[in-house]
């Protein structure tokens, strides 16, 4: 028996209504989530970079607007600045880069997902959210070939269908759930400061993916 | 080995293959948004894997125009970030004000529009007319771009109003010509402007400078060739000369943090004072 697959980093994606969703998913995390957490929501580009500091003022996880460079630290969510692509570097730290517009978004989902899927495989737990574009669905895509796991909010659920919509539809994502469903999953995958059994009852277990 | 992990090793082998072949060295780019502009490339060219384009690139100089093009980002834009530009009105051009002569270095200038804007700027403070701008890129195409100063005529709307949220004092049209869908640079902002080649991977000094622009280029560095990068522009300032960086870019990798006084903190713009320097080595004055 396999214990449940514990996994490395958590990147997460939304566009319109994506502030309510993380403002929900964010305040079911506690102060020492031990995932570190990469976040893109889109914004305007004239928006400044302190957005995320006054999301779900209840909150006990801290955020972080990104800084290129820094450290990709577990307990805090960073998120991308407006204008700026967020990327995961080979070593772990973040990295921003001001490339071209990627579904017609800057920060765009799609480089966040397929730069981290490259760094953590299999480690790695993708979630996109409402919005009204398709931007994630090819990061949804990539993190699913190199055998991540991940999670799509039910369009039936979601402020905005469109992007989960495309995801679940173009991108066979691993789990379609509600909000609350996700926030319980993003505590049964990271890994516990003791070692406990899989929780069974949560179906949070990950399949086996073959690997090559 | 992990397929991510097989993919990274063979970025690893592709880069040294062109180094070692070519001399362009982009072993030290910061490696995320590398490898996804390689997996573009991979795709336009129809190959299905990194190390399948390195027989290519061995054997075809025309390829490797393709793979420079590909790994050099040259998205640009005139006034990109108009505060910017407004704070070097402010800020920087009272110090360039208190020279005779002045020298600019526009490292990484892309196609042109960031040099042509500094030219407008420095004309309408009066103080073109003493400036020698020294403008370079390693992308020899590009480059051409920029020498041409031919640009769209519809990306000009929002250039205008990047001017003139960043200070422009007349329209930003006075200083085009337009011919049928595309604008022409006028001859008067591009006689002081010298365009050349220059990587900063692996080239060096070329001159003392005043003022140092370097904006969007070392966000793709390493830490490693950041410092290198970064050591370039400071044999070249005067003492007190300025170095103006892209808003995401700091020079907090560097040995240079130290010797260097904030001049705007959110925009990046940097004076070389060495007086930290001095306090360190000579204990401050009393
Ligand atoms: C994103 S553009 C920035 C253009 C402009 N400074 C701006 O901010 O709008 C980056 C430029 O850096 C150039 N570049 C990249 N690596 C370089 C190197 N090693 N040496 C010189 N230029 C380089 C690219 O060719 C490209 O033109």
């Amino acid at each position: 028996m396999s214990p449940a697959r514990s996994m490395q980093a958590v990147v997460m994606g939304a566009s319109a209504g994506g502030w309510a969703a993380f403002s929900r998913i964010l305040t079911a995390l506690p102060a020492d989530y031990a995932l570190p957490v990469a976040i893109v929501l889109h914004v305007h580009p004239g928006q400044g970079e302190d957005f995320p500091l006054h999301m779900a003022p209840g909150r006990r996880i801290p955020v972080r607007p990104a800084q290129d460079k820094d450290p990709f630290l577990p307990g805090v969510a960073h998120f991308a600045p407006p204008d700026y692509h967020l990327l995961i570097e080979w070593d772990k730290t973040l990295s921003l880069s001001a490339d071209p517009k990627v579904c017609h978004s800057r920060p765009s989902i799609d480089v966040l997902f397929e730069s981290a899927a490259s760094v953590y495989g299999p480690g790695l737990l993708g979630v996109l959210l409402t919005g009204a574009s398709s931007d994630g669905t090819n990061g949804i895509k990539r993190i699913n070939e190199l055998g991540g796991l991940t999670v799509v909010q039910d369009p039936d659920t979601a402020e905005h269908p469109t992007m989960p919509r495309s995801a679940v539809t173009h991108a066979s994502p691993w789990r379609v759930l509600g909000l609350d469903a996700i926030a319980q999953l993003l505590l049964d995958l990271a890994p516990k400061p003791h070692p406990v059994f899989p929780d069974l009852e949560s179906g949070a277990t990950p399949p086996d993916r073959s690997r090559p | 080995m992990e397929q991510h992990e097989l993919e990274q090793l063979e970025i690893d082998l592709f880069l040294e293959g062109v180094y070692r072949r070519y001399g362009y060295d982009f072993r030290n780019y910061a490696r995320a948004s590398l490898q996804r502009r390689m997996r573009g490339l991979m795709a336009a060219t129809g190959h299905s894997s990194v190390i399948e384009m390195l027989p290519k690139v061995f054997s075809d100089r025309g390829f490797l125009i393709r793979v420079v093009d590909a790994l050099s980002i040259n998205v640009t834009e005139m006034f990109r970030d108009p505060p910017f530009f407004l704070a070097l009105r402010e800020k920087v051009v009272p110090y360039l004000k208190t020279y005779p002569f002045i020298k600019v270095w526009h490292a990484g200038c892309a196609s042109g529009e960031e040099v042509y804007s500094l030219a407008i700027l420095f004309k309408e403070e009066g103080i073109y007319d003493r400036t020698t701008f020294f403008a370079t890129d390693f992308n020899a195409g590009t480059l051409e771009k920029a020498k041409a100063g031919i640009y769209p005529l519809d990306t000009m709307k929002k250039f205008a109003g990047n001017y003139l949220a960043g200070g422009g004092k007349a329209a930003l049209s006075d200083y085009f010509h337009a011919e049928y869908d595309s604008v022409i640079v006028d001859g008067s902002l591009k006689k002081n402007v010298t365009f050349a080649m220059h990587n900063l991977a692996t080239d060096g000094v070329f001159g003392e400078m005043h003022l140092i622009l370097c904006r969007n280029v070392l966000i793709y560095f390493d830490a490693q060739l950041q410092c290198r990068a970064a050591g370039l522009f400071d044999d070249s300032l005067v003492h007190g000369g300025i170095l103006a960086l892209g808003s995401k870019e700091t020079l907090r990798f560097t040995e240079l943090a130290d010797y260097y006084d904030m001049l705007d903190e959110k925009w990046r713009i940097y004076r070389k004072t060495g007086a930290t320097y001095l306090a360190a080595h000579w204990g401050a004055p009393t």
